[in-house]
C-alpha cells in the first residue's frame, strides 16, 4: 500500500545534493512577484531536516541585520528551489540543532567537519 | 439526476507540486474496475439506479453466488442513483477513466471510529479551567441547561457520546490525477476513513463551483 504512495514521490532534483544538519549552505529559491520571477538567496545553517518521501523539507537558519534569528522552512522537493551549494559541512551530534536559537555571536559556531573540505579539493585537482 | 460513481479503496495521502510549484495536498484512491450487477428501474424497483460491486469476496453464500451468476465474486456492492439507467447493462465494467481532472467529485466514507469520546473530543468544547483550584473539571460538559424552569434537559444537547464510524460524504474534491492504467484516482484533499477503507466516489451534486464533467 505505502508502494502505491511512493508512485508519486517527486524525482530527486539534480541540483540538490545531499544535505545534513549542519551544513552551511545557500538556497536559490525562486520568487513570483506579482507578474515578475526572480531567484532569492537564503545562506545559512541547516537547523532540521525531515526526510519523508514527497513530504521532505529542511529548515535553514541565518542571523540577519541587527542578530535577528530568521529561519526559513522549505520543502524539499519544491520546484522553486533552483539549487542548492553546500559552503561548509560542520560536526554536529544531534540532528535538530534547536540549540542554535539559543546562542548568538561566536558561541553559535559549529565545529568544522573537514571532510567535506577535503574531498572537495580533490575533485578540484 | 445522473450521476456515475465508482468504489474504490483509500490507499493513503501525499503531496503534489502543482505547475506553479505550489503544494497540492492529495488523497490516492484505488478505484475499480467496477461491475455493473444490478439495474433498478422505476417500473419494477420504484427507483432508478445501478447497482456495481468491487474487490474481490473469499467466500459467497450461495444467494450472493446466484447474484452474481455470471460475474466475479465482488466484495462490495453498492447502489448509485441515476436516471440514465438505461446507459448500462449488467455486467459492464467501469473503471477511473469515467472521471477527468478538474471535475468535482463526492468520496462517501466510513469514518474513523473514536469509541465513546468526551464532548471536548466530540463537539469541540472548552472544557473547564485549568487552575484556580480546579479539580475535576478539566474536561467537563459545563452547564445542561437552567434549573426548575423548564426541569428538563433539552433533547439534542451536545454530550459525551460515541464518535466516528458513522456513514460521511465530503462534497467537491478536485480530481487532480487520473490513471487507468493502475486504476488510481487522485482527488485534492481528505477524504472520511482509514486506510483501507472502502470509498463510495460520484460526482459532484452541488457546489457553485461544480465543473462539469461531460
Amino acid at each position: 500500500m505505502a508502494d502505491i504512495l511512493r508512485l508519486f514521490d517527486p524525482e530527486p532534483n539534480p541540483n540538490i545534493p545531499e544535505i545534513r544538519p549542519g551544513d552551511t549552505v545557500r538556497v536559490h529559491a525562486r520568487i513570483i512577484e506579482g507578474e515578475k520571477e526572480r531567484i532569492q538567496v537564503f545562506q545559512g545553517v541547516v537547523m532540521r531536516l525531515r526526510k519523508s518521501g514527497a513530504n521532505a523539507s529542511f529548515t535553514v537558519r541565518r542571523i540577519a541585520a541587527h542578530g535577528i534569528g530568521v529561519e526559513r522552512t522549505f520543502p524539499l522537493h519544491s520546484p522553486r528551489i533552483e539549487k542548492i551549494e553546500i559552503l561548509r559541512r560542520a560536526k554536529v551530534r544531534r540532528a535538530q540543532l534547536y540549540f542554535l536559537r539559543k546562542y548568538r555571536g561566536k558561541a553559535a559556531r559549529l565545529k568544522e567537519d573537514r571532510s567535506l573540505y577535503e574531498r572537495k579539493k580533490q575533485e578540484q585537482q | 439526476m445522473i450521476r456515475k460513481g465508482l468504489l474504490g479503496r483509500k490507499i493513503g495521502m501525499t503531496r503534489l507540486f502543482d505547475e506553479k510549484g505550489e503544494v497540492v495536498p492529495v488523497t490516492v484512491i484505488e478505484a475499480g474496475p467496477c461491475y455493473v450487477t444490478q439495474i433498478k428501474t422505476v417500473e419494477r424497483d420504484g427507483y432508478n439506479a445501478i447497482q456495481i460491486g468491487f474487490g474481490h469476496a473469499k467466500r459467497l453464500n450461495k444467494p450472493e453466488r446466484g447474484h452474481l451468476k455470471d460475474l466475479p465474486p465482488l466484495k462490495h456492492l453498492r447502489e448509485i442513483r441515476t436516471d440514465d439507467v438505461d446507459q448500462y447493462q449488467v455486467g459492464q465494467v467501469l473503471d477511473v477513466s469515467i472521471f477527468t481532472p478538474g471535475t468535482l467529485v463526492d468520496v462517501t466514507g466510513t469514518s474513523k471510529g473514536r469509541g465513546f469520546a468526551g464532548a471536548v473530543k466530540r463537539h469541540g468544547f472548552g472544557g473547564g479551567p485549568k487552575t484556580h483550584g480546579q479539580s475535576d473539571r478539566h474536561r467537563a460538559v459545563g452547564s445542561i441547561g437552567s434549573g426548575t424552569t423548564p426541569g428538563r434537559v433539552f433533547k439534542g444537547l451536545r454530550a459525551p457520546g460515541h464518535m466516528g464510524n458513522r456513514r460521511v460524504t465530503v462534497l467537491n474534491l478536485e480530481v487532480v490525477r487520473v490513471d487507468p492504467e493502475r486504476n488510481l484516482l487522485l482527488v485534492r484533499g481528505a477524504v472520511p476513513g482509514p486506510r483501507n477503507g472502502l470509498l463510495l466516489i460520484r460526482d459532484a451534486v452541488k457546489g457553485s463551483a461544480r465543473k462539469k464533467s461531460e
